[in-house]
């Protein structure tokens, strides 16, 4: 349709736009800037160049950030995803009570981080909590799971999971929902046994929600900071300092703006890789 | 096909073994929140002496008097609903519009407008709060509702649901609309809006719990007890050294976590919708 006045599309986009600019656009290039300046939020920026970018290799933050959120963010997509197609697989069924597992487990990806974090830190503590006494009581060794520098990461991995695991199952539950049944029973008709029909029928349609749930999981599980912030601070020595967290930490707790905003280069750049590979897997979901 | 058939074919493992796996799992998922509920109801001596009672020796109401004493509670949940209320409306607002634009009127740079809204998903919160803080401060908005609430006042998300979602309205119906004499804004806001109203419901409700749930934006841009939100408030009672006293931290997540799950309970439908809208 033609607008009704020339002009029209100005001011129905116009609060978008400025909007946009304003509060994305205009900040991801000052960012950029940033990171070639010295600044403490009080005193004149220092241009610096790419100073701030050397020290954090040097220092190995950068590595560091690194590899911590990759950990992580492995740990977290390759478990929700395993366990979010799992609870799908055997919560695909019409009775009421596979109605209100389902309930119960999506309700912990509604609820915030902030209230997972807590009732996980009190579940996990290490003289009194009841995951720690569930242990003791079955001979399990135990650990000060979020006070030890080898575990603590882990155990954030897999609070996160529990977090999430709601939100890929669902994503699952469509997919299965939209494969004809008409399908497996052509394939139960041809001998085939359930394992078969896994295999054959119901992987090969699932393929493109799963390329859908695991590059969203893969973001979510980039940008995770209130469990860290909340559960370990970062902690134990530095163990679960993952980007965001290190990001939050230059600014707030060092003053250090521009190497804050360097550390944020480096990881739209890396949100941007990842982007690109969710494009991918899209185009793969249109052609299948 | 027999019934016998049928049922291998839609249960391969048998009705019981199943059940058993879904108890399990239900416990996994229901278990933390019971824990959460009856630790809330216990004594500080109750937690020193047996922490992993399963059960409170009494309904105490003492570690929810202590939450309230420690914090401005009230406020704290005004302030929470105001933000998210304020943003998910302010998107609404915002949105629709613009995806009226985009979906309905031809106009030379329409795609570029288009493209410039979808590019904003690749800059979420934690890439820009840094220069938003600093442009922030130096207007003298820091610890504002402004704050927290301009920021997220254009949503991606909600502008493309929208854009899709009158897509599917007939062009016939604006026309008519206009042969009337309704402007523009009539059309849009009085008109389309009310026709949208199960997409709107949906993102509504979803932007709402994602915004009443944040925790990043308002720690960033507040440090002013008028305006914290409840998840900060909540948080840091952790923070203020509890030590054992647990029975309080679990009483502020009670009543952090309540409103959400009463929400969800009400309008899960909807806001299931909005999940795999997203797919």
């Amino acid at each position: 349709m033609r607008p009704s006045r020339r002009l029209d599309p100005l001011w129905m986009l116009g609060p978008t736009l400025v909007l946009l600019v304003v509060f994305f656009f205009v900040p991801l290039l000052q960012a950029a800037k940033s990171s070639l300046y010295e600044w403490d939020l009080l005193t004149e920026p220092r241009y610096v160049g790419l100073d701030n970018y050397r020290a954090l290799i040097d220092s190995g933050e950068l590595g560091h950030a690194l590899s911590t959120t990759l950990i992580m963010s492995a740990v977290v997509v390759v478990g929700s995803m395993t366990l979010g197609l799992a609870l799908a697989l055997a919560l695909n069924r019409p009775t009421r009570f596979a109605a209100f597992v389902r309930s119960a487990i999506f309700s912990a990806y509604v609820v915030s981080w902030v209230s997972v974090a807590l009732l996980w830190l009190w579940v996990l503590d290490a003289d009194a909590g009841a995951f720690t006494a569930l242990c003791r009581a079955l001979h399990i060794p135990t650990t000060n799971w979020l006070g030890n520098p080898k575990s603590a990461l882990y155990a954030l991995s897999g609070v996160t999971i529990w977090k999430i695991a709601g939100y890929s199952m669902v994503l699952f539950l469509a997919g299965l929902q939209d494969i004809p049944r008409s399908l497996y029973e052509a394939a139960s008709l041809d001998g085939a046994g359930a394992w078969q029909r896994f295999v054959n029928v119901t992987w090969p349609l699932l393929r493109p929600t799963a390329a859908f749930v695991g590059t969203t999981s893969l973001i979510i599980s980039f940008q995770v900071f209130d469990v860290v912030r909340v559960m370990t601070q970062g902690g134990p020595v530095r163990s679960t300092s993952v980007f965001v967290y290190a990001i939050y930490e230059q600014v707030f707790l060092n003053l250090r703006v521009g190497r804050a905003s360097a550390l944020v280069v480096v990881f739209f750049v890396l949100l941007l890789g990842l982007t690109a590979l969710q494009l991918w897997a899209w185009r793969k979901k249109g052609a299948a | 096909m027999s019934s016998r058939e049928t049922r291998t074919l839609r249960h391969p493992v048998s009705d019981g073994v199943v059940n058993v796996l879904l108890c399990l799992v239900a416990a996994v998922w229901l278990l933390p929140y019971l824990w959460m509920l009856s630790t809330s109801f216990k004594t500080l001596p109750e937690i020193v002496r047996a922490p992993t009672a399963p059960l409170p020796s009494g309904l105490e109401l003492g570690a929810y008097r202590a939450v309230l004493e420690s914090m401005p509670l009230a406020r704290y949940f005004w302030n929470t609903t105001v933000m998210a209320l304020g943003i998910a409306l302010l998107q609404i607002a915002v949105a629709l519009p613009a995806g009226y634009a985009l979906s309905k009127l031809k106009f030379a740079g329409r795609g570029a407008a288009f493209a410039l809204v979808v590019a904003t998903l690749l800059i979420p919160a934690q890439v820009r709060f840094v220069p938003v803080f600093a442009l922030l401060a130096e207007v003298g908005w820091v610890n504002t509702m402004t704050a927290l609430i301009l920021p997220f006042g254009v949503s991606a998300f909600g502008t493309f649901l929208i854009r899709q979602a009158l897509m599917s309205v007939p062009d016939s119906l604006i026309e008519a609309a206009r042969m009337d004499g309704a402007s523009e804004l009539r059309i849009i806001y009085g008109l389309l809006g009310p026709m949208l109203k199960p997409t709107l419901v949906s993102f509504f409700l979803f932007s709402f719990v994602y915004h009443w749930n944040d925790y990043f934006w308002p720690l960033v841009m507040t440090t002013d007890d008028a305006v914290r939100t409840l998840p900060l408030g909540i948080a840091l009672l952790r923070e203020q050294g509890t030590g054992v006293r647990w029975h309080i931290v679990m009483a502020g997540n009670v009543l952090l976590s309540a409103p959400a799950l009463a929400v969800f309970a009400v309008a899960q439908k909807h806001l299931l919708r909005a999940v795999a809208n997203k797919a």
